[in-house]
């Protein structure tokens, strides 16, 4: 089966698809013609790549982390996604899509936000397009992602704090369906990873693509390497992962996707939806869930608001399927040693999502030895994450 | 008794057919046949037995809160189809599911449509499975005569309309508004001109009940008015649970004393 899929019914073998309300069939359809239409266009593409350079800060450096090679064995390299602006990779979509929906005509723009990341670089991407912005956040999150709150609001979107359900990601994503099918004349839906219904989790990757596109052209420069032995990247819905991934797929090289791992899988606090999950249908698209045996959607538990979802894209879990990448987990102490040990021995406060992948990279250096070449995507910065650090580790800030 | 049958009966009678949804296990599964019972007797046609989900994204707060209440009743499906069963045989009117797809992937097709069959389920309604991702549901469940309720709402075009109407059986649901389920105290005219519009394109290939903010005589009228074969009335019922949760006699005489003011709007 060819790996790299292109799908034009909405499948990525028997996952994805369009598990959506009847009003909501005629503008996904619509999206799809628009993008196919647009993805060719010259204008768009030169417009994209103008921004992302001048505004985004693209393309990103692939840094040798000497320091934690050092320590820990293997050659450590990082793909900077931390420096775009905003601090996240998440800008790399929310341009693309806003990009897209100016050329729909639409003035709204509605997103969902997890850790705050791709709302605040939702909301930059709307200040800087003129697009109204608004942005659902689940409650919990509200509280423990504070900092992206107050950057949202000063970057001119509205922050709607959700508080049904587990009151974090996955309910976000609710309260932005509803508001979509409530007002979809107008508001054009920015999903901020691989999920949803068709064609999201293709125009995310499509559009995250650039990470793992750019890490093909710079590693042979930077080392004596065509391709990193292994490439690693964490996993929430997963769409830094698939952007890392995607251009990879036809080559020889480990992929590694890591999830959180909370608490531990075998204490039943987590959001390891790979490693622990089962098929069903949640958000638009069929694809891996953690779920209970009617098939109510179980609450998840991470340290990282980022990878906090029950869910994740459909793409992961047909290269699961595949046996094309290896999808780990990653428990929250696992990542805080990595989150300190990263700040401490290479002076780059990572996020907190990020750091479970470091904290596989880790492991992974020790097992694998001196000569083999780890690339990490450093999908985010973490100062965000300092206040729940600082209380993990029991300092006041 | 066959949903045909029932809407067979409701032209010869010349008027629409009221029906009633309610969540299952809210706030009781022991008290779930007896609310069905109260809206029968107040002159509903058809119950609309909703599955509680965790992440319903077509209903607002009142449905979802209801949801909610169920599922942290400990309700799970084979509750349901156990409670259904019962319904079925008390009542003398056609039972269907509301659900939401991931319940009836999670049984597995063939055992869920067996189950409701047992059951004596006429018909499922699930608002998010679009035709297109339905064939192999759709043959299945017309193999054990259970009637597959399509959706169509106002963003729906003529063309869509008529594939959604060859997978549909029992009656169409038309969603009358731009939105998610709950009370609204007044329709806009795009309301009108949409069901207008779908009545004529269906033109009797099936009958078409239309829902989602329908709370009032005057709505049921309204839309009665307009060539509709059916009203659904849900969020309506529910808020009437919800606010009498402390007393289940008043609770059933409110429901039963509701269901006779929307019934007899529905005569034009």
């Amino acid at each position: 089966m060819n790996l790299k899929s292109q799908p034009t019914d909405g499948k990525f073998g028997t996952f994805g698809g369009k598990y959506v309300p009847e009003t909501l069939m005629p503008v996904v359809d619509e999206l799809e013609e628009k993008y196919n239409e647009i993805k060719e266009d010259e204008e768009f593409n030169k417009r994209l790549s103008k921004l992302l350079q001048d505004y985004a800060g693209r393309s990103t450096p692939i840094y040798f982390a000497e320091n934690l090679s050092k320590k820990y064995g293997g050659k450590i390299y990082f793909k900077r996604e931390d420096l775009l602006h905003g601090g996240a990779h998440k800008i790399n979509n929310s341009i693309g899509q806003a990009l897209l929906a100016k050329a729909m005509g639409k003035k709204r723009i509605i997103a969902e936000t997890g850790a705050g990341q791709h709302g605040v670089a939702t909301a930059m991407a709307c200040a800087l397009l003129d697009l109204k912005c608004e942005i659902y956040m689940g409650s919990n999150d509200v509280e423990r992602q504070s900092p992206n709150v107050f950057r949202m609001k000063l970057l001119g979107a509205k922050v709607h704090s959700v508080k049904s359900g587990s009151q974090t990601l996955k309910d976000a994503i609710n309260e932005a369906i509803r508001d979509w099918v409530t007002n979809v004349e107008s508001t054009y839906y920015l999903i901020g990873s691989v999920v949803g219904p068709h064609p999201y989790p293709m125009i995310v990757r499509d559009f995250q693509s650039v990470i793992g596109k750019e890490i093909k052209e710079q590693f042979p420069k930077i080392t004596s390497q065509q391709v990193p032995d292994v490439i690693i990247a964490c996993v929430g819905g997963g769409s830094n992962a698939i952007g890392t991934f995607y251009p990879f797929l036809d080559d020889e090289c480990k992929l590694v996707g890591v999830e959180a791992g909370g608490l531990g899988i075998d204490k039943g606090k987590h959001s390891s939806t790979l490693s622990a999950g089962s098929e069903g249908v949640l958000h638009g698209a069929r694809s891996y869930l953690l779920q209970d045996e009617d098939g109510q959607i179980q609450e998840t538990h991470s340290i990282s608001a980022g990878l906090d979802y029950p869910g994740v894209g459909p793409e992961h879990s047909f290269l699961k399927s595949q046996d094309r990448v290896e999808y780990v987990s990653i428990k929250d102490e696992e990542a805080v040693n990595a989150f300190v040990e990263m700040s401490k021995l290479e002076g780059i406060i990572p996020a907190l999502e990020t750091s479970h992948a470091i904290a596989e990279a880790i492991k992974r250096a020790q097992e694998l030895g001196d000569k083999q070449s780890i690339l990490v995507t450093l999908s985010g910065r973490g100062d965000k994450d300092t206040p729940i650090i600082a209380k993990h580790l029991g300092n006041n800030l | 008794m066959k949903i045909s049958e029932k809407f067979r009966e409701g032209k010869e009678q010349k008027r629409s057919l009221l029906i009633g949804f309610i969540t299952a296990g809210d706030p009781s599964i022991e008290l779930t046949p007896k609310l069905a019972k109260a809206l029968v007797d107040g002159g509903v046609d058809i119950i609309e037995l909703g599955i509680p989900f965790s992440d319903p994204i077509a209903d607002g707060p009142t449905i979802q809160s209801s949801s909610m209440r169920s599922l942290s009743n400990g309700t799970t499906t084979k509750d349901i189809l156990n409670i259904s069963k019962k319904i079925v045989e008390e009542l003398d009117v056609p039972v269907v599911f509301l659900t939401y797809y991931n319940t009836i992937m999670k049984m597995g097709i063939e055992e869920f449509l067996q189950d409701a069959e047992r059951a004596g389920i006429s018909g499922i309604v699930c608002p998010d499975l679009p035709p297109e991702e339905g064939e192999e549901y759709v043959k299945l469940a017309k193999a054990k005569s259970i009637n597959t309720i399509f959706l169509a709402s106002p963003a729906t075009n003529d063309m869509r309309l008529d594939n959604i109407i060859d997978s549909t059986s029992g009656f169409l649901y038309m969603v009358s508004l731009f939105g998610v389920t709950g009370t609204r105290d007044l329709f806009t005219e795009y309301s009108s001109q949409a069901t207008k519009r779908i009545v004529e394109r269906v033109s009797g290939r099936v009958p078409v009940a239309v829902g989602f903010g329908i709370s009032k005589p005057e709505h049921v009228g309204n839309f009665t008015k307009l060539g509709v074969d059916g009203v659904i009335v849900g969020s309506a019922f529910i808020k009437i649970i919800e606010d009498n949760l402390d007393n289940s006699d008043l609770m059933l005489e409110k429901l039963n004393k509701f269901a006779k003011e929307l019934s007899q709007a529905t005569r034009n």
